[in-house]
């Protein structure tokens, strides 16, 4: 799931406008500036990249079961799906 | 009543990318209609259109702006750099309340929309960009404008067909009149020369294959074309205590509707709005010196428009210039009669009349001073624009020279 890794922060790196390396797994999309337009840009960049559906909802976001509150989070949870979509 | 001046111009549009570049295709009589360079090109039956040729967004907007701006959207930007640049203005305080924009426009993201069916209907897929809608949307233009220049008065968007921008700056004017801003950025902007928009119009039948002749006996239909003109209606005492350059002076607005047919024009009803706009502007029929004619180059238009002036002018019509741009930049739908108001500034500022090129044979069904190819030094005092939209919807604005 390395792959997954790298991928999913290419994605938000390039949303934060930053460097892959400048990103941390503690860090939260806040963190990183990257507000609600950005978040949902990012889902979206992350369905396309794996071919997987996000579980989201942009009106509720704490209730949706992806869950978002850091890097390492959300990067678990992209392995998650993605694994649940190769069983 | 306040009086309303124009103190900023800008645009970008077939035959420049800024006002100067237009005024001087213009007065040169140059056609910016062309060959178009757009996907899928040989399954169109219609291969030409005023396309704003060696554009490069990432010039101009970096990749989140991209993400939300149409092209129509980034025509409307850089055509409100220019004008606003040029007006000298800072929206602050109060004056950014007592601010606002109306903008024309037919498609709106119709690009945006052409991309994103394709994507779902063509390549099957069942994933869209999350910006689709903010991107596509009527409005979207117009707010972006807002948003940079922080203008936080009157703002919408006006969509009707072909005289969408007339109608919008119609808008402008009324509200800096009856003092309900001070300040309007105004104008229109389109941009649907993509497959779906070309193919659409192919269904009418009304477009030509070689070129747009307006007023020609040889005329075989209409060419459209793409790009944006925004201007700075400013209340004329706020222009002149801060010594601002006046382009010219807003005097009259009418609109009328044919009740008739959702596609044939009418001569009463163009009738009525060219004489509704000279009494609100309260000038003499003799005083007009130009009119821009919508003059699409269709059998339909072309004739009944030389109806209506000659109804409206009586013998005066045989005295006055009438051109149509349209045959240099093809017809720019919600965004022409705002291109086109810069042929009026000119004939205005400049004593430049613009002409109707392509011009190959008389009509007696429009046998009005064309302006036929070449532009005229002529001082005018008092012009007018006309634009009579499909569904019958007819503005006619009324400038005069400042």
């Amino acid at each position: 799931m390395a792959n997954v890794r790298e991928q999913v922060i290419g994605i938000i790196a390039e949303q934060a406008v930053l460097e892959p390396s400048d990103i941390s797994m503690e860090q939260s999309l806040e963190d990183l500036g990257i507000d609600s337009m950005g978040l949902v840009e990012s889902i979206f960049s992350i369905e396309e990249a794996f071919d997987i559906q996000v579980p989201f909802n942009a009106n509720e976001p704490e209730k949706s079961e992806f869950d978002i509150s850091s890097v390492a989070a959300i990067i678990a949870a992209v392995e998650g799906l993605v694994a649940k979509q190769k069983a | 009543m306040k009086r309303v001046v124009i103190t900023g111009a800008g645009t970008i549009n077939p035959l420049g990318a800024s006002v100067p570049e237009t005024l001087e295709a213009m007065a040169e009589g140059r056609c910016g209609i062309g060959e178009l360079d757009i996907r899928d090109v040989d399954r169109l039956t219609i291969k030409i259109g005023g396309q704003v040729k060696g554009y490069e967004a990432d010039t101009h907007f970096n990749r989140q702006q991209q993400a939300l701006y149409d092209r129509y959207t980034q025509f409307t930007l850089l055509a409100a750099r220019e004008a606003i640049g040029q007006s000298g203005l800072v929206f602050s305080g109060q004056l950014a309340a007592e601010a606002g924009v109306v903008l024309g426009t037919s498609g709106g993201g119709l690009n945006t929309q052409d991309e994103n069916y394709r994507a779902v209907y063509e390549e099957g897929k069942n994933r869209v960009h999350p910006f689709v809608i903010p991107k596509l949307m009527n409005n979207a233009a117009a707010s972006h404008v807002s948003m940079e220049w922080n203008l936080k008065g009157p703002s919408f968007t006006v969509a009707t067909a072909c005289a969408s921008s007339n109608h919008a700056m119609g808008q402008a004017f009324w509200l800096v009149r009856s003092g309900a801003a001070r300040v309007m950025v105004t104008g229109g902007s389109e941009s649907m020369l993509c497959f779906g928009g070309v193919k659409a119009w192919e269904g009418l039948r009304v477009m030509s294959k070689d070129a747009c002749r307006p007023f020609s006996a040889t005329r075989n239909g209409m060419v459209q074309g793409e790009g944006a003109g925004v201007f700075v209606f400013e209340e004329m005492g706020h222009a002149k205590k801060r010594g601002a350059e006046i382009l010219a002076e807003v005097v009259g607005f009418s609109m009328s509707s044919d009740a008739a047919d959702i596609v044939m024009p009418s001569k009463q009803g163009a009738a009525r709005a060219i004489t509704g706009a000279l009494k609100d502007a309260r000038v003499e029929r003799e005083a007009v010196g130009y009119i821009n004619a919508h003059g699409t180059g269709t059998a339909a238009n072309d004739k009944t428009e030389c109806a209506a002036v000659a109804d409206v002018f009586g013998s005066h019509a045989d005295r006055l210039m009438i051109s149509s741009t349209k045959s240099m930049h093809g017809h720019l739908i919600g965004g022409t009669g705002a291109v086109e108001l810069l042929a009026c500034i000119m004939a205005l500022r400049d004593g430049v009349i613009a002409p109707t090129i392509g011009y190959q044979e008389p009509d007696p069904e429009c046998a009005l001073d064309v302006v036929p190819n070449t532009a005229r030094e002529a001082q005018v005092d008092v012009v007018l624009s006309n634009a009579f939209a499909f569904g019958g919807l007819n503005a006619v604005l009324a400038l005069k020279a400042a």
